[in-house]
């Protein structure tokens, strides 16, 4: 399906290496070497083939082999998805959990609208607000992330912590709402009052009854949003001049460049279907009854 | 066109018997109630008269450059200063509403009646019909939206029509998940029955009989989608892939000057950011409204 993606694209591939002016006899040879001529089946055969055994093809624009791009923007893009994900998803579920319990207070109100108003927002928006603010008039971070070469690991979690800051704004909401809710509704149920009413302190109801449902359908939505937050990537690498495999798609995408460009979203749509993998799995360790079914 | 985001007030009229005429009146009053609603509805409104009349009254041609003037910070004579070309931000910002005013509520439109067509086919049908089209459907939102777009984009050129289709045809799935569950919960009431052994054929059946009956959650989820839209179409307008220079579209201006943020110009984008953040959280307020009054 990417690969057609790929191919659907029209543009005469010779023709957008060589520019407008060049003479069609050199495009068409410069076609015929790179092999795009072919039938596409023969192409796209020899495509899936080559990306098992670890080749993803020659980029048109580098004239290199693609795969030590994609690698070292995939590596990049995880730094900072790591980074987002690691603020996000502890203090989005205790947002969630403080909203619940302060259940339609001022506080619940906060958390919620303002949860959701961040999560709205596009991601270059709260981006260039977050820049003029901490980059620019506080000068406290630095606006471009590209930290100086050998630069170790604190001094790489500084430039990416403005980066991963509108991520993290957008997932919030979201986290904070599926918690928030899940609480409630783990509040509300006849196993909590159960746990009450047998004289539990109120402390463990809400660590071992209340928490261990709330948040399984958080879970879920967490590994959703990965399909989301590649979006977002695309968006913030491209601001901040991150390279990622975010901007790396964008580029390949406007430079028609397209080995690079199904590389790319081949590599995202693997790194997606892991994702996902792994959240079915954490749900059933987290929800007995799905592990019980299993064994079975 | 943006008039149709009131979403009350058409349908009533549509539906004179006193039967169906109470609930709508219900949900017209509770809207009128609701502060959220009034909110939105109020900041949508003051966006969609700059983008209608705001060439009339705004101090400065949008468009004129006076690149002696350039790069003012904001003073009585330019109250948002003026960009590299010495062209008026206040007067950008304030027609800049316009194309995502357009492209937005257009693109959202044709998501509604592709979405609403297809849910209904596939919710009526149900069987290898739903199983074969849902599970497409799927596979589309495991897509990122901007990842779509991009390859739409980069396949079929850069125009405002090829932003709406694209953005319309991948919320279309997103739509038609939500009118298909809802045609599933229809098709087994009496009127369904009555009208299948008057003979109606199944066209009629659905777009006669089923449609008045799940028009308020495509309500509901069509202004939701709105507030997506805009989101899309202010991002892609910042990648560069959706509405082109002159236009003083707010993404399009923030892509095209945050590479001077760095400088300390922060006038250039900091009211085309806050722009686009008011009109989605009024988008989102007035889909939070409409949510609430038709589920109270």
């Amino acid at each position: 399906m990417v690969f057609l993606g790929g191919q659907v694209l029209p543009g005469n591939v010779g023709r957008a290496i060589l520019g407008p002016f060049a003479d069609q006899r050199a495009v068409d040879a410069l076609n015929h070497s790179l092999g795009v001529d072919r039938p596409l089946l023969v192409q796209y055969g020899s495509w899936i083939w080559n990306f098992l055994h670890g080749d993803m093809g020659t980029s048109y624009v580098f004239r290199a082999p693609v795969a030590p791009f994609v690698v070292d923007a995939l590596g990049n893009s995880m730094k900072l998805a790591l980074v987002a994900f690691v603020l996000v998803v502890p203090i989005g579920i205790l947002g969630g959990v403080i909203a619940a319990l302060n259940f339609n207070r001022p506080l619940d109100r906060i958390i919620s609208l303002g949860g959701l108003s961040v999560t709205v927002l596009p991601e270059f928006v709260t981006g260039i607000i977050l820049i003029l603010i901490f980059g620019v008039w506080l000068r406290w971070l630095p606006i471009a992330a590209a930290w100086p070469k050998g630069a170790g690991f604190f001094t790489q979690l500084y430039y990416l912590i403005l980066p991963s800051l509108p991520l993290f704004l957008v997932l919030f909401g979201y986290i904070a709402r599926m918690a928030r809710s899940g609480m409630i509704e783990a509040l509300d149920s006849d196993y909590t009052r159960t746990a009450v009413l047998k004289g539990l302190p109120w402390r463990t109801v809400i660590w071992r009854h209340v928490l261990r449902n709330a948040l399984l359908p958080t879970i879920t939505v967490i590994a959703t949003q990965t399909g989301y937050l590649i979006g977002g990537l695309v968006v913030i690498e491209t601001l901040f001049r991150y390279q990622g495999i975010g901007s790396l798609i964008f580029t390949a995408a406007r430079g028609k460049d397209f080995p690079m460009l199904e590389a790319g979203i081949l590599t995202i749509g693997i790194v997606y279907a892991v994702a996902t993998l792994v959240a079915d799995f954490l749900y059933s360790v987290l929800n007995p009854r799905i592990r019980l079914g299993a064994e079975q | 066109m943006s008039a149709t985001d009131t979403p009350a007030s058409p349908p009533a009229p549509a539906a004179p018997d006193t039967a169906s005429r109470s609930p709508w009146g219900e949900v017209l009053h509770s809207l009128l109630r609701s502060g959220t609603f009034l909110t939105g509805l109020f900041i949508l409104l003051f966006w969609v008269v700059c983008a209608l009349f705001g060439q009339y009254f705004v101090p400065y041609d949008p468009l004129a450059s006076d690149i002696i003037n350039a790069l003012t910070p904001p003073a009585a004579d330019h109250w948002f200063g003026t960009d590299q070309l010495g062209r008026d931000v206040f007067s950008r910002v304030i027609v800049g509403s316009r194309d995502i005013l357009t492209v937005a509520p257009l693109a959202t439109i044709l998501a509604t009646i592709a979405g609403t067509a297809l849910g209904l086919l596939i919710g009526y049908f149900r069987g290898i019909v739903d199983d074969i089209v849902s599970r497409v459907l799927e596979a589309f939102m495991a897509i990122p939206v901007v990842i779509i777009a991009l390859l739409a984009i980069v396949a079929l050129g850069t125009s405002k029509i090829t932003v709406i289709v694209v953005i319309g045809l991948s919320f279309a799935p997103i739509i038609a998940r939500t009118v298909r569950s809802a045609v599933l919960a229809e098709r087994e009431l009496d009127y369904v029955a009555a009208a299948k052994l008057r003979h109606e054929g199944a066209l009629h059946t659905m777009f006669v009989e089923i449609l008045p009956n799940v028009i308020p959650p495509i309500l509901v989820e069509t202004t939701v989608r709105l507030g997506y839209a805009i989101f899309a179409v202010a991002t892609l307008s910042f990648m560069g892939f959706g509405i082109q220079p002159p236009s003083p579209d707010w993404g399009l201006s923030i892509s095209s000057n945050y590479g001077m943020i760095g400088g300390g110009f922060w006038w250039t984008v900091l009211f085309d950011a806050l722009a686009i953040a008011s009109l989605v959280i009024g988008v989102n307020l007035v889909a939070d409204g409409v949510h609430g009054a038709f589920n109270d």
